[in-house]
């Protein structure tokens, strides 16, 4: 059997000014691997921490330009070179027509590329993820907001971080195992 | 500067409500019993779903000819069903696309169970096209793959496949956009659910989630790019849908004031749709405090300027045939108001440009069941927008010859309620297993308009 690791130490805050506060002094602190979890989005709290690197946009980018791309390539392959027929006396690259089907590729595209790239870089679907051995860890979805420092950090001690959680005035501090 | 201004609105939710309080008035309901109410509209609603199937079944096996369609008139019903269930969709996309890109905070409230309608709504638009292709085993031939006839191509000069294309589009992104949307909520039953069937089955349709603010910060920016691109898309799908009919040479159809005309008529459509679905939402999960008057109040809004858009489309059509000096035109616009089905068109102009002027008056916005009746009214006169459109268009066209009436036969009435009865049977279980307000994004707004305690950010 394999001993059961510490993932992390997780503090309990009632409210989000509580978490704010408590990340950005974890952060000043010099805790880098951190994290919070919040029920619903709050933006100070990625203000706190530092986190503003954010690829999704450019994978929608890439998405549209490929759907469109491949949109209008398709249709021109196929009314010009594989199959031209004479429709109404049009051209073979009649292009304003391949406009409307060109713009709903791109977008198709694009929207599936934020979605799944979003999915993705979250690292969804994760069947399992160690906070939620933490049995108060389910209120992170309804009022609760929890900030955890990782084991893996370089300034990580179980007893000192913990003392330190201790100190930003938690509901609770308990320790997470992975 | 904007935190002043919200202070000086009234708050978007009712009572003085905790943030663990919101997660309970929305799920509560669903982990209780379903109430009887809800029971008896299932079973009316699931009855005429079952109609619809056995009318669907019945005209596929024996044939096209169990329509009321004829040499003259080759698009009736089903066409007019289509465009009429792909109007309604569009409101969805209209408060949770284009009023977020606008910051309408109040639609935290309605957006969930607008999106949902706008969902169900595309899948009831879908049967009809389908239906109507008279083979609809080989519907999949709008779709251009490689094939062994040719390999026979699909015609990308045809606004039917342009329509092909948008229609499938709106349909994946609008899902995509509801299920991104509800991760967050799903998460939420899955914390609270104590059976553990509801356990595992939310964990799985949550994917994990478990609000990591690097989770939540990607999730906000793909909510803003799905945002960013259904505003053009449900312009253009609507606008596609109108092309079927432009790009004809018909007089009544070939206009230019289609596209404009026919996507304000799709958000006047289905705006009257969701307030009539709040409203029955409102009263069966009890969410008076959440979907306020105040929302029903700005919703009419959007409904009688809607209105005012469609009745300038109606009398700019008239000017435009008279100014045209087309007789065909003349006639056409003549005929619709004086001809055969001018009860129909004075239903549509009643319905659409009149009723909804009451909305002008805020205590008739105020009074709800005045606005349930209106809406429903509305919804009327939209469908017969739609079947006036097509018919008299098609009815009289260029050649006295060619003259022709068109009723609708027992099927066709019966595929149009079959259409109504998956929608509302669509809905009832929406409301009973999905959370049918979005619980994360109502958090956020919870404090708005209302005098500050702790700090500014709870």
């Amino acid at each position: 059997m394999k001993t059961t690791a510490t993932y992390g130490l997780m503090a309990e805050f009632d409210s989000p000014r509580a978490l704010i506060t408590a990340a950005e002094k974890t952060h000043k602190e010099g805790y880098k691997k951190i994290d919070a979890y919040t029920p619903y989005p709050i933006e100070e709290v990625a203000e706190a921490i530092g986190f503003h690197h954010n690829n999704v946009p450019l994978v929608t980018l890439i998405g549209g330009i490929v759907g469109g791309l491949s949109g209008y390539l398709m249709q021109f392959w196929i009314s010009t070179i594989d199959y031209p027929v004479n429709i109404g006396g049009k051209p073979y690259h009649s292009w304003p027509s391949f406009i409307i089907v060109t713009f709903e590729m791109t977008i198709l595209f694009a929207g599936i590329s934020a979605v799944f790239g979003m999915l993705a870089l979250n690292g969804l679907p994760m069947p399992y993820h160690p906070v939620f051995n933490v049995s108060r860890f389910a209120m992170a979805s309804k009022d609760r907001f929890f900030l955890i420092v990782f084991a893996s950090d370089k300034k990580y001690d179980a007893v000192a971080t913990r003392q330190f959680l201790e100190s930003l005035g938690p509901v609770s501090v308990a320790e997470v195992p992975s | 500067m904007a935190e002043a201004a919200i202070a000086l609105r009234p708050p978007l939710i009712e009572g003085d409500k905790s943030i663990a309080q919101v997660t309970h008035d929305v799920c509560a309901p669903m982990e209780a019993r379903p109430t009887a109410l809800w029971w008896v509209a299932l079973l009316i609603s699931s009855s005429f779903l079952l109609l619809g199937a056995a009318a669907i079944a019945y005209q596929i096996s024996v044939g096209v000819g169990t329509w009321g369609l004829n040499r003259t008139i080759g698009w009736a019903f089903d066409i007019t069903n289509f465009v009429f269930w792909i109007g309604i969709g569009h409101a969805g996309t209209l408060i949770s696309a284009i009023l977020f890109l606008f910051r309408q905070r109040w639609r935290t409230s309605v957006n969930r169970a607008a999106e949902a309608m706008t969902i169900f709504a595309v899948m009831c638009a879908g049967i009809f096209p389908v239906i109507h292709t008279g083979r609809p085993w080989f519907a999949y031939w709008m779709f251009p793959y490689p094939n062994t006839r040719g390999s026979l191509w699909i015609n990308f000069r045809s606004p039917l496949v342009w329509d092909f294309f948008a229609i499938s589009t709106y349909f994946t992104v609008s899902a995509m956009f509801w299920f991104i949307g509800m991760l967050p909520d799903l998460a939420t039953i899955r914390d609270r659910a104590t059976a553990k069937w509801r356990r595992k089955l939310a964990g799985l349709f949550s994917l994990g989630w478990n609000g990591s603010y690097r989770a939540w910060q990607r999730y906000e920016v793909v909510y803003l790019m799905l945002a960013g691109l259904g505003t053009p898309l449900v312009i253009s799908v609507h606008t596609i849908v109108s092309w079927d009919f432009a790009t004809a040479v018909l007089p009544g159809w070939h206009a230019t004031i289609f596209p404009p005309y026919f996507v304000a008529g799709a958000i006047f459509s289905g705006m009257a749709m969701v307030l009539t679905l709040m409203i029955i939402a409102r009263k069966l999960m009890r969410l008076e405090d959440y979907i306020t008057i105040r929302h029903i109040d700005r919703m009419c809004k959007l409904v009688i300027t809607t209105s005012a858009i469609v009745g300038l489309s109606y009398g700019t059509e008239f000017f435009t045939a008279l100014y045209s000096g087309s007789s065909y035109e003349q006639f056409v616009f003549l005929n619709r108001a004086l001809g055969p089905l001018f009860w129909g068109y004075w239903t549509m102009v009643g319905c659409n440009v009149v009723v909804p002027q009451l909305l002008w008056f805020r205590r008739v916005r105020a009074y709800v069941p005045a606005v349930f009746a209106i809406c429903i009214l509305v919804n009327v006169g939209m469908w017969f927008e739609r079947f006036i459109i097509i018919v008299t268009s098609l009815s009289r066209d260029f050649i006295p010859a060619n003259w022709f009436h068109y009723a609708p036969t027992r099927v066709e009435v019966a595929t149009l309620l079959g259409s109504f009865g998956l929608f509302f049977t669509l809905f009832l279980l929406f409301c009973r297993f999905i959370p049918v307000i979005a619980v994360a994004e109502v958090k956020g707004v919870l404090k708005y308009g209302k005098p500050p305690r702790e700090s500014a950010h709870e």
